[in-house]
């Protein structure tokens, strides 16, 4: 560090001579290009998404302003707050379950085992598959199953709720797996050693030694797997595409929907509901911003415990 | 080799068993795929017998199944995904290097944009990016990568930051010194040394564009054009009765390229992705 300072004291000035002003002459090269399909993939779509959420619009062009009116219509609809408590319940569910088998499974496979490398290619690989792809196989093998039981899998909102649970889980179980692995290898040799010597057993080392060391990684995986049922979107449109349907205080609700579908399905209905839409996505946009901060703030504060 | 104990070999047997298991979804595909739509139907978990089995034929189907041809939305697919890994790579390696050597206040405002743009999810700007995209007429296969360039510019332009950030000056100077230009030293020294990132973001990029479904098809004019996660939806969503069997077959393709690369640069593909998680 010292020296790195003391670098930029006398040396700032031939820095910036010799590369900052020469390549600052490249800035429509280097920048420029990525700067514009920036705006034009993201913020302009953005400002404009804020925009439309306070209008009645059919396209941009016919947009009329209508104030809060989209806000009350999007939280008072009774679809939109049983995806809300839907997503919330299925994110709880797939947390507990995706982390606990994940970290079991890095567990096991960090241990002196034959063939670790290949489980671990295997438990990864459903992750390389695209949603789409995944809800329709488990669609047709959920259907097979409950063929025996004379049902299927849209009958029944909690078939349809496990079902998603279970594709998630086999897709998801492999990927923070491997963080699990990584933060597993990362705990120090010399502290395994000395509780070997203390004459710890192996639950005493696992609670005691490893747990403490890999908290890190349990903080990245808990919010990753909380990000991710939260902005869950492709399984569930091709596992269910939220059915069953049921009325609701006169409005239809879509009983396996989770709040990413939600939002697509209110465009779809018809163009009174593409500003309710749109403002559907901004509280969910909130909603998602909100999570991820506070990940970002949990893990800071564990790295500066470290 | 150490000891291996009772424990170890019971484990080694119940992960083998618990491995084949997590394989059964796929392995029930391809059965599917060579019996016959009503056997499928059926009894999907038996194998294929004298009676259903149907050879090649699912495949065969498969290729004009849903009238348009499958080759077609592996072509766009291929095309796209190419095209728009390779353009984010090139350009936000770039902008990442004049990011961090310039630094000026532009800079940052751009970078924080990036970090910002990372949390918000794609539902908050997929109506209005579809009308923009729409009226500039980027919903073509050859165009849609501008869409993905600035749309995952975020995570990319995040990465190769932290990469560069971390590069000695020492080296640029010394080029500079020698009369080396900022084009020339980019391609010629920091492009190389950038490589690991390259793969890592490479992988995660392509992951994500082969398999994104939303954006596509809600861009794309999809009366034209298909990628495969689109074509295996609208098999499914829209298309009266599914034969099941060909649509087995038509996502057994769609999964084979997939394990083939997954086979030949597994390592790369796990690290790429546990570096792309610990950082996002």
């Amino acid at each position: 560090m010292a020296k790195s300072k003391k670098r930029k004291a006398s040396g700032n000035s031939v820095t910036s001579m010799l590369i900052r002003r020469p390549i600052q002459k490249w800035f429509p090269l280097f920048i420029l290009p990525t700067f514009i399909c920036f705006c034009i993939g993201f913020i302009w779509p953005f400002i404009q998404g804020i925009y439309l959420s306070f209008c009645n619009f059919n396209t941009p062009d016919d947009a009329t302003f209508v104030g809060i009116s989209n806000y009350v219509k999007a939280l008072s609809d009774p679809g939109f707050v049983h995806a809300f408590w839907n997503t919330a319940a299925f994110a709880v569910v797939s947390i507990i379950l995706i982390n606990v088998a994940a970290f079991a499974i890095a567990y096991a496979l960090t241990q002196k085992m034959w063939g670790a490398n290949l489980f671990r290619t295997v438990f990864f690989m459903p992750n390389l598959i695209g949603g789409v792809v995944l809800g329709y196989i488990w669609s047709m093998i959920f259907d097979g199953i409950l063929k025996q039981y004379s049902t299927y899998l849209t009958a029944n909102a909690t078939y349809g709720f496990w079902g998603l649970v279970i594709l998630v889980a086999w897709q998801q179980i492999g990927y923070i797996m491997i963080i699990y692995i990584a933060g597993l290898q990362a705990v120090p040799e010399d502290m395994l050693e000395a509780a070997k010597i203390d004459g710890a057993n192996k639950w005493q080392t696992l609670f005691r030694v490893i747990i403490p060391n890999v908290m890190p990684s349990v903080t990245i995986c808990t919010f990753l797997t909380l990000t991710n049922s939260f902005k869950m979107f492709d399984q569930n449109l091709a596992l269910t595409g939220g059915a069953p349907q049921v009325i609701a205080n006169g409005a239809k609700v879509n009983m396996t929907e989770l709040l990413a579908l939600n939002i697509y399905s209110t465009y779809n209905i018809n163009k009174n509901w593409h500003g309710v839409a749109q403002a559907k996505a901004v509280v969910f946009f909130i909603l998602v911003a909100v999570l991820a901060i506070s990940q970002l703030t949990a893990t800071r504060q564990k790295e500066v415990q470290q | 080799m150490e000891k291996k104990s009772v424990g170890s070999i019971i484990l080694t047997v119940v992960f083998a068993l618990l491995s084949l298991i997590w394989l059964i979804p796929i392995f029930e595909v391809l059965i599917n795929s060579f019996k016959s739509n009503a056997f499928v139907n059926l009894e999907p978990f038996a194998f294929p017998n004298a009676e259903s089995f149907v050879g090649m034929d699912n495949y065969v189907k498969g290729m004009t199944f849903g009238n348009y041809p499958f080759m077609q939305s592996v072509g766009y697919s291929v095309l796209i995904t190419v095209v728009s890994v390779a353009l984010i790579l090139l350009c936000t390696s770039m902008t990442a290097w004049y990011i961090i050597r310039v630094n000026s206040f532009f800079c940052k405002i751009f970078y924080y944009l990036c970090l910002f743009s990372m949390i918000v999810p794609f539902q908050m700007v997929m109506f209005t990016l579809t009308f923009t995209a729409d009226r500039l007429k980027l919903n073509t296969p050859y165009t849609i990568p501008i869409v993905y360039l600035g749309f995952g510019a975020g995570l990319a332009i995040f990465m190769f930051t932290g990469f560069v950030k971390g590069l000695p000056l020492e080296i640029e100077e010394a080029a500079a010194i020698d009369g080396c230009g900022p084009v020339r030293t980019f391609f010629g020294i920091i492009l190389p040394m950038l490589k690991p990132t390259l793969i890592s973001v490479g992988i995660l990029q392509t992951m994500w564009v082969w398999n994104d479904y939303l954006l596509p098809y809600l861009v794309l004019d999809r009366t034209k054009y298909m990628t495969i996660p689109i074509h295996v939806q609208y098999l499914k969503g829209s298309y009266g009765t599914v034969d099941l069997g060909a649509t087995m077959a038509v996502i057994m393709l769609s999964i084979i390229p997939i394990i083939i690369a997954y086979a030949f640069c597994q390592k790369h593909i796990i690290k790429g992705v546990a570096a792309g998680a610990v950082k996002g």
